[in-house]
């Protein structure tokens, strides 16, 4: 029954892609309709959640140290004899990943929804189905592979599909070249993860998680120690090598710089790839092998610093832009970041509670965004929105949400997590004050930013043109296309609030966002309980704290997130001073609305190198020498055949008489043998 | 009988035998209508129908003799099929001059 | 061997003049004539051979079926039309031909004669042959017991070419 969870996905693709490629594209998918796709695709998503949550049901309800369900469904393959590699495409179901596929098939069921409403008027609506679709396939299975290949499998299949999908408009050469970047900046971590898997093959001779764990645990059933025979340098390198694959996948310095590029994809991607699902398997993955980690402290001093440097770095830049999506773009860079930190402390719980709520709100962000756009015909900048609130009154109640937890204001879902990872970022054993410090700085920025985008969005005056009339139109939208309402000559649009299709799920998950913390409210935590039999006590640091401590901290960083957000409103209230603002720190401004100048560093020190490389391997070694020999042989060959083809006259007696030659010629030979 | 007493050496049926397979080959060198091509074809393949008549003489083995059934079945299908070929050769280039059907020439 | 030389003499003589015929007569009807000369001069030979059935065959199927298909084909394409005037081949072909034709054919005799042939005692003998009832009976018998998959295959054989031949010469439905 498990291997039904990826399956439906996967049904769901081959039927839409099926129709795609046989019916539509070959009339160049022109007259066609969201609806059956949509459908076709949310109900095989749909299917998936249904069968998680009676899986997960039934896992709750086992006792907690047997809390596994696992199907192997076919040998892949078997090198060897009885001794020989072997490696089954086996699912197993478990306390920490059941969580994981409750979120991916939750989530992903309402942007399917979503998508209807928002695909509505794309002209191939069943290719972008069937590739939603296939992504959720191939997460499914990199979260329920029973090994590392079968997870590399489905980690591979899900970059496949956010190629596909990012440069869903392959037309517009910007946006493809954008799935090419980050397919390429993938490739480079996939190969730290690749190398990885070679090792820990090399190393313990297995690449199943529970064959791994137990070589980890001793004869009293605790993690107990490195096993014999491995080095701690080894299980360092191993732990280095996966981190710099969670690097590529999930946006960390050095390679997350596809990321915000990656927003040039439709936006229900961005929300369900880029924030809620795709990019949060290196957490995943991390979790998972907490037992590995938890013997390298090096790797876990490494993956806590890169996350933290992340999470503020990604902040900065946030600050400064003016595209929605790029701000949640660097934003879900930023709350990436603060996963791994809290991975890197040891507190794998607390960063897979980050996950989920991330998920929740982070999509509910996006979708908002999605809807915001929708809404102000593909206008993407937030300096030419404002007063959305009276127009867009859903949206703006829903994304107000979302806006608070991110925030981390208390009682909503970031507030849990967030501080979760703060308080352990202090106070535990891998965790120091300055990761803390960053970690408290990144979340004024992020309430900061955030607060920037709202107010910029939604409240103030409107900054753009707007269509005289909008109440007639507006009953007419439904029935009409975008065209109907693009933007006339002089640059005024007119403003909408979304379908229901695309509201309905914007509700869910803001009551989600809403109250999502609560499964992880600091010392009753159920989460904590739940993962304990994957993500054990001693896996996780201990804390040297006092625990009053802990109060402190957590009304530091909430009045933290309170100030950002009364400096933000105080300062785009009103607009000149904002720009008087800018105006001072002119420089600092510039610097970070250019991102650091990042992508030009890469540009100038690794891509143009390597192109320039390319172009002279290319051209001096290429053309003028392979070519030249290729070529070469080529005309030998044609020179040898035209002058060979004289021979044949086509007369029946020539051929006959060679043929006689020969005759002559064995028969000499054998007589001379003979002699 | 009284010409019993004078025998036959086997080489001189061997020699007849390879002396009536060269002339055939000779015909189909020299010759261009496809007819006469085909009836030295028929000369060679009687030739060494010949040669294994007396071999299975010589050796006391109906092997030879068994062989010579099957050449002649062989020999039927292919002038059967061969002058099924002239008749369409004919049809096509009202000739039956190889010299007329040159498509494999360059 | 134990055969006639004079009838060997004979038929041998008979079958090179005609087989010279076959190839050197310009008129095709005179070369299809000679040729029935060759085969049944090549029948006597086999009955001096002592393969009376191979003989007979060789009198049917080549003498009888082979040769009519022959004569008929001529026909059917007018052996008279100016097409059917041949012999201009190219002398140097000709000359190459014969000279080459003439070595093999020494060497080939040359080969026969110094071949020591060796004699073994084959189950065959003609007395065997006469006890067993004859040649024919004891052809039949092999053909149907030892070499009973070759003869069903000549079966099939016969049927492709059949069905090819007809393929072949008939003309395309729809021209006329």
């Amino acid at each position: 029954m498990l291997a039904w969870i990826p399956l439906f996905p996967l049904i769901g693709f081959l039927i839409n892609g099926c129709w795609y490629a046989f019916f539509q594209a070959p009339v160049g998918g022109r007259k066609a309709h969201a609806t059956l796709p949509g459908i076709i695709a949310s109900l095989s998503i749909f299917a998936s959640f249904i069968l998680s949550l009676l899986l997960f049901l039934q896992l709750k309800d086992m006792p907690a140290e047997a809390r596994v369900i696992e199907q192997t469904v076919f040998n892949w393959m078997h090198i060897g004899g009885s001794s020989g590699f072997h490696l089954d495409m086996a699912f197993r179901l478990d306390s920490l990943n059941t969580l994981f596929t409750l979120v991916i098939t939750g989530v992903g069921t309402l942007i399917h929804i979503y998508s209807i409403g928002y695909m509505s008027h794309d002209a191939t609506p069943g290719r972008f189905f069937s590739y939603l679709n296939l992504f959720c396939f191939a997460m499914l299975m990199l979260v329920l592979g029973a090994s590392l290949p079968v997870l590399f499998l489905g980690w591979e299949g899900v970059g496949l599909c956010s190629y596909l999908l990012i440069g869903y408009w392959y037309t517009d050469d910007e946006k493809a070249s954008a799935g090419k970047k980050a397919f390429i900046v993938n490739r480079v971590g996939d190969f730290g993860f690749l190398l990885g898997m070679f090792l820990i093959f090399t190393t313990f001779g297995s690449l199943d998680f529970v064959a791994l764990k137990t070589a980890f645990i001793s004869g009293h059933g605790a993690l107990a120690a490195i096993p014999a025979g491995v080095s701690p340098g080894t299980i360092t390198a191993i732990c280095l090598l996966l981190f710099v694959g969670c690097m590529g996948k999930s946006a960390q310095i050095p390679l997350y710089v596809w990321l915000p590029d990656a927003m040039a994809g439709p936006t229900p991607v961005s929300a369900l790839i880029h924030a809620a699902t795709m990019v949060t398997s290196g957490i995943y993955m991390v979790a998972r092998l907490n037992f590995m980690f938890s013997f390298s402290p090096t790797a876990l001093g490494v993956i806590a610093t890169v996350g933290a440097f992340t999470a503020f770095f990604a902040a900065t830049v946030a600050i400064a832009q003016n595209d929605i999506k790029k701000v949640l773009a660097y934003s879900t860079v930023s709350q990436l970041g603060y996963m791994f930190l809290a991975c890197g402390v040891g507190a794998y719980t607390a960063g897979v509670f980050h996950v989920i709520t991330h998920a929740f709100f982070k999509a509910l962000l996006f979708l908002g965004a999605g809807s915001v756009i929708h809404g102000m015909s593909e206008e993407q900048d937030i300096t030419k929105m404002g007063g959305l609130r009276t127009r867009m009154p859903v949206t703006f109640a829903v994304f107000a949400i979302g806006w608070l937890a991110i925030c981390g204001l208390p009682p909503f879902s970031g507030f849990f997590s967030k501080d979760e990872i703060l308080w352990q970022a202090f106070s535990s054993e891998h965790g120091s004050i300055f990761l803390w410090a960053l970690g408290a700085v990144t979340a004024v920025m992020t309430a900061f930013y955030m607060t920037r985008l709202f107010y910029l969005t939604f409240l103030g005056q409107p900054r753009f043109k707007e269509v005289a009339g909008p109440g007639k139109s507006h009953a007419a939208h439904d029935s009409h296309g975008h065209d109907s309402h693009a933007k006339p000559k002089d640059g005024a649009i007119h403003v909408h609030e979304s379908p229901l299709s695309m509201t309905g799920p914007l509700m869910v998950l803001a009551v989600l966002s809403a109250v999502g913390g609560l499964i992880g409210i600091p010392h009753m935590s159920w989460l904590e309980k739940w993962l304990e039999p994957v993500i054990p006590e001693a896996a996780e640091a201990a804390t040297h704290m006092v625990p009053s401590m802990e109060w402190v901290l957590m009304g530091v960083s909430v009045l933290g997130a309170v100030l950002g957000i009364a400096y933000a409103f105080n300062l785009y209230k009103d607009l000149a001073k904002a720009a008087k603002l800018k105006q001072r720190y002119a420089g600092l401004h510039k610097i970070l609305e250019n991102k650091w100048y990042v992508d030009e560093f890469y540009q100038g020190v690794i891509v143009r190198p390597i192109f320039n490389l390319s172009q002279a391997l290319w051209k001096n070694f290429d053309v003028a020498v392979i070519d030249r020999v290729v070529l070469g042989f080529g005309r030998v060959t044609q020179w040898t055949g035209q002058s060979a083809r004289t021979i044949q006259t086509g007369s029946i007696q020539v051929y006959a008489f060679v043929l006689l030659i020969g005759l002559v010629a064995s028969v000499g030979y054998l007589i001379y043998g003979l002699v | 009988m009284a010409l019993s007493e004078f025998q036959v050496e086997p080489w001189l049926v061997l020699a007849f035998c390879s002396a009536i397979f060269f002339i055939g080959l000779a015909g189909l060198l020299i010759r261009r209508n496809i007819l006469v091509i085909l009836m030295c074809i028929e000369l060679m393949l009687n030739a060494v129908n010949l040669t294994f008549v007396t071999f299975s003489k010589i050796h006391n083995h109906m092997g030879g003799q068994m062989s010579v059934f099957f050449i002649i079945t062989v020999a039927a299908a292919e002038s059967a099929v061969g002058l099924g070929l002239v008749i369409a050769m004919f049809r096509t280039v009202r000739s039956v001059d190889t010299d007329e059907i040159q498509l494999l020439k360059q | 061997m134990d055969i006639s030389p004079v009838f060997f003499y004979v038929f041998a003589a008979l079958a090179i003049g005609f087989s010279l015929s076959v190839i050197l007569k310009k008129n095709p009807v005179g070369n299809a004539f000679s040729l029935v000369m060759v085969f049944f001069a090549f029948a006597g030979i086999y009955a001096i051979l002592g393969a009376h059935l191979i003989a007979a065959l060789q009198v049917l199927v080549y003498a009888g079926a082979i040769m009519v298909l022959f004569i008929f084909v001529i026909m059917l394409l007018n052996a008279d039309e100016p097409s059917f005037d041949m012999g201009r081949s190219h002398i140097g072909i000709k000359i190459g031909a014969g000279t080459l034709c003439a070595i093999l054919f020494c060497t080939f005799v040359w080969a026969i004669k110094e071949s020591p042939i060796n004699i073994p005692a084959g189950r065959f003998t003609p007395e065997a042959i006469q006890a067993s009832g004859g040649n024919t009976q004891v052809v039949s018998e092999l053909m149907f017991s030892e070499y009973i998959l070759p003869f069903e295959l000549t079966s099939v054989l016969l049927l492709a070419a059949i069905v090819g031949a007809v393929a072949i010469a008939k003309r395309k439905l729809g021209k006329n």
